[in-house]
């Protein structure tokens, strides 16, 4: 967020200060670990996340809003972990004696869900200066923010929030079948060319049902949807690539704040130049 | 030597040398392992040197700032593992002490002046960075009471100038690197940040700039030969009327004669 995802994490805290939600950055935070460890007896993986809701709480707080999907997912299973094991609770709390006891008091939500819970998507709505009318943006959700079950912030199989959003924002939102499929997540250190056939499924997928940009949450999807998209044009006859957004940016824009706060020098291919020809940017 | 003193019996001096000593209290340490008993109030460098110890490495200044005594312990009964450094720490009685003087740490070679000031660089040289997973080991084993973890995560954020504000205190003993459960050298990735920060994120001192630029253009010349041609007599008596900054003075004070300002 702070080095790679600048145009996510800068748009999202200028948006919210205009709608009346200042957000401010825990102090003393630390990396999550961004994978939620699925290994019963791995109990070190889940101090960091720990430790930042622990943070939390120390500063008087009951909620912490991530603006990153992979945040939100580790850091909300490791609450749940808290919450319910008492076993792993008591060698976690024992183990960081230097801290204070957690047992899952702090709640975890995804800033989507203060936009839909606390703002309303009417309220939402009549705050946009700059409808997006004429962009066709196809929401992808991805994994980490439906999956599993436990945590996600909508329906896992019929998801509406993005859609919500967007429609919030003034514009249709295009249905694709690969809304929720995953873009590969870390299998790109391992698998790079699995994940440019993932990246295209999803891509030409969107395309063929009028997609001309994404939506997303996530820095990591960004990454694997956009950074093989050269390779793949040049794979594909005629692919011109795909422009990319995070909701963050687009919520600013149609908020009408200055588009430099956007920072979409630092997105993948030009999507500046689509939002010129569709005359949302000057 | 009197004819009286030579004519004394050696073990009364001996006895009379053993009273003086006893007037310390001695208190039992544990030196790695082996009892000893050492006066009170010594530190633990100078206990280790009263037990016998003569140390020619894990011994630099003695004063807390070079970072070389690097040592552990523990008190009786306690399960906390405490850190110290040999010459600053006084011994407490039945303390378990073994030093650490020297940990191996892998230190990342570059040519300095081919870096920015860009995270990425960082993480390069040291990707090991990102295998901290928080526990917060390397904090509890610094003696400089450092917030060891928290500027190894401002690092991992790309905020450099805040962990070079963090890791201001660091000596690199490197006790946190001796701890590091995902085998990170703190405090070598620490040294990087600082030097990154004094050399390419720390505001210029514009007044220096302009100072520089004021004695290339030769304000000192004249006044220099002056004193240079100066009797020896003169260049004292003008050093001993000269005016001082009183020591109550504020920070808006300025001598009277502002001509070489």
């Amino acid at each position: 967020m702070k080095t790679k995802a600048r145009n996510l994490e800068e748009p999202a805290i200028a948006s919210m200060e205009v709608l009346g939600v200042k957000l401010e950055e825990i102090s003393r935070w630390n990396c999550c670990g961004a994978v939620y460890s699925l290994a019963g007896d791995d109990l070190i993986r889940q101090v960091a996340p720990v430790r930042n809701l622990i943070r939390v709480k120390e500063q008087g707080k009951n909620e912490v809003v991530t603006l990153c999907s992979f945040c939100l997912n580790t850091l909300k299973r490791a609450n749940l972990l808290m919450k319910e094991d008492a076993e792993k609770r008591n060698t976690l709390n024992s183990f960081m004696d230097e801290e204070v006891d957690y047992s899952g008091e702090v709640k975890v939500a995804h800033l989507l869900e203060v936009l839909r819970d606390e703002i309303g998507w009417e309220a939402l709505a009549q705050r946009v200066k700059l409808p997006l009318r004429e962009l066709k943006v196809a929401p992808y959700y991805g994994c980490t923010l439906l999956r599993p079950r436990e945590v996600a912030i909508d329906s896992v199989d019929n998801p509406t929030i993005l859609h919500e959003f967007l429609k919030a924002l003034g514009t249709t939102p295009v249905y694709f079948p690969y809304a929720t499929r995953c873009c590969g997540s870390y299998q790109i250190v391992s698998n790079p060319d699995d994940i440019s056939a993932h990246a295209w499924d999803i891509l030409s997928s969107a395309l063929s049902h009028g997609a001309e940009a994404l939506v997303l949450t996530c820095p990591l999807c960004d990454y694997n949807l956009g950074q093989g998209q050269k390779e793949l044009m040049k794979k594909h006859n005629g692919f011109k690539g795909m422009p990319l957004f995070y909701f963050t940016q687009l919520l600013a824009l149609a908020l009408g704040l200055d588009p430099a706060l956007c920072r979409f020098e630092l997105n993948y291919g030009e999507p500046e130049l689509l939002l010129r020809e569709r005359n949302l940017l000057l | 030597m009197s004819a009286k003193e030579q004519n004394r019996n050696p073990a009364e001096t001996i006895v009379k040398e053993e009273r003086e000593v006893s007037k310390v209290k001695l208190i039992p340490v544990y030196i790695m392992g082996k009892r000893y008993e050492v006066p009170e109030g010594l530190t633990i460098m100078k206990a280790m040197e009263y037990a016998g110890y003569k140390f020619i490495r894990g011994c630099g200044c003695r004063g807390g700032t070079c970072g070389a005594c690097g040592t552990v312990y523990r008190r009786p009964g306690d399960y906390k593992l405490q850190v110290a450094l040999a010459c600053q720490k006084t011994v407490e009685p039945d303390m378990y002490i073994a030093q650490i003087p020297f940990f191996p740490a892998n230190r990342a070679q570059y040519e300095f002046l081919e870096l920015t000031s860009a995270p990425e660089e960082v993480f390069k040289l040291y990707p090991e960075l990102f295998r901290c997973v928080a526990c917060n080991a390397c904090t509890k084993a610094c003696p400089q009471g450092i917030e060891v973890m928290d500027a190894i995560s401002a690092l991992k954020q790309g905020n450099i100038a805040e962990t070079a504000r963090l890791a201001f205190d660091c000596i690199q003993c490197g006790l946190c690197t001796s701890r590091c459960f995902g085998e990170l050298v703190q405090y070598h990735m620490f040294q990087l940040a600082r030097r990154i920060y004094g050399a390419r994120i720390i505001p210029r001192a514009e007044h220096l700039a302009e100072m520089i630029k004021a004695v290339n253009e030769g304000k000192y010349e004249e006044i220099l030969e002056k004193l240079k041609s100066m009797s020896e007599g003169k260049l004292k008596n003008l050093y001993e009327e000269r005016e001082t900054e009183p020591v109550t003075a504020g920070e808006d004070w300025r001598p009277k004669d502002k001509s070489y300002l």
